[in-house]
């Protein structure tokens, strides 16, 4: 199936953290996220599921590091500071934010993609509790 | 209600949620998935003066940009949202500039956005168009490879057109020749492959506009009835059904 050594396929090895399946008083909740598996939690279950999580992540590296060598260390310096302060410009997370300094950054509010189209945030089913996704964010959870 | 379990929001794009349960399933019930509906397609293209070319059955000749047309064979929906998703990165990118866009550009997009994504998007592309630099026929498949020739033909009965095309072809081919020649390509599929369908329908793409026959040529309907009589009746037998009166209800209807 898959030719990569194992270890580079653990959805661990992503810097995205996340949280086991649980539900309330750290107890297994079925009904909602299913049954648990160690396998399932470690090794992602579709071909694409890590690539497409590390996508923009990988695309920024490697523009980055094109401009670095073609313009000189300044140029990734400024691009990443300005990229930085625009992530800032959002409200709290279970509202919807419209990103929009950071897409015309990265010129993403001249393409449409799958993800202007599928899974729209601002149309999810699934609602988060407010203070804890507040507290996840401020990391004090 | 609030989900406890829901720590940030959900990340647009593709959800893979459900692929470990999809393959939990397959393996639970002996490896039966539910099978999708395969159907067949002949495209194929061919430039002249102009460009131009065709398809058949269901409109499968989708619009990209006034200039620029696109064939899709593969899975329809996948072809289907991937020309839509083109069709509107270049209106924006002509809105944006102010130019038509060329069809090197539709290639270019489609071929980044197919690789991305390894071949699970399975669109079979022939994408052909006119542009300040001439007339171009691009044939893009589903893991992203990008080739430029004369002229193409993809689908299921892709073999039985190019045969047709690669006989057929010449460098300097008027309108009216190249489209007898697409006409008898797609002919040939549709004779050749059991899952291409009837019609034929052709684009044809000039400097000076665009004109989308559909349909250039239906085919005749096969009528699969025999006339009374074409077989000899060799024995008759009659067995009247008795019916026996078992209950008899008299309601009267109220008038006035």
């Amino acid at each position: 199936m898959n030719t990569l050594d194992v270890r580079s396929q653990l959805k661990d090895s992503v810097p995205v953290a996340g949280f086991g399946p649980h539900g309330s008083y750290g107890l297994q909740d079925s009904l909602r996220t299913g049954f648990t598996s160690i396998k399932n939690e470690l090794i992602p279950s579709h071909s694409l599921e890590l690539s497409e999580k590390n996508f923009q992540v990988n695309q920024d590296k490697m523009n980055m590091s094109t401009l670095r060598n073609i313009q000189g260390i300044h140029a990734p310096l400024k691009l990443k500071m300005e990229l930085k302060a625009a992530t800032q410009i959002q409200r709290l997370p279970f509202l919807p934010s419209s990103h929009l300094a950071l897409d015309t950054l990265r010129g993403s509010d001249e393409t449409i993609g799958f993800d202007d189209i599928l899974n729209d945030p601002n149309q999810s089913e699934v609602m988060g509790e407010p203070h804890m996704m507040v507290e996840y964010k401020l990391g004090v959870l | 209600m609030a989900l406890s379990s829901v720590l940030q929001s959900p990340a647009p794009g593709f959800n893979f949620d459900n692929a470990a349960r999809n393959a939990a399933l397959g393996r639970n019930d002996g490896g039966h998935t539910p099978k999708p509906l395969k159907t067949g397609t002949t495209i194929a293209g061919s430039g002249f003066q102009g460009e131009w070319w065709a398809d058949k059955a269901c409109a499968k000749i989708h619009y990209i940009s006034p200039n620029i047309y696109c064939c899709g064979a593969g899975t329809a929906a996948d072809t289907e949202k991937t020309t839509d998703l083109l069709s509107s990165n270049l209106t924006i990118f002509s809105l944006n500039s102010g130019r038509n866009p060329r069809v090197v550009m539709a290639a270019n997009i489609l071929q980044d956005m197919l690789y991305r994504y390894r071949g699970q998007i399975g669109a079979n592309l022939i994408l052909g168009g006119v542009d300040c630099t001439g007339n171009h026929l691009y044939k893009v498949g589903p893991y992203g490879s990008v080739d430029k020739t004369a002229y193409l033909s993809m689908g299921s009965g892709d073999l039985a057109a190019l045969g047709i095309l690669e006989d057929g072809f010449k460098p300097d081919l008027e309108m009216e020749q190249a489209k007898d020649l697409v006409r008898a390509a797609i002919q040939a599929g549709i004779m050749s492959d059991l899952g291409s369908g009837n019609n034929i329908d052709i684009c044809v793409i000039t400097r000076d506009g665009v004109d989308y026959i559909r349909p250039y040529q239906e085919s005749e309907t096969i009528k699969y009835k025999y006339r009374p009589g074409t077989t000899r009746v060799l024995t008759e037998k009659v067995v009247p059904l008795k019916l026996e009166v078992v209950h008899e209800s008299v309601k009267k209807m109220v008038t006035g």
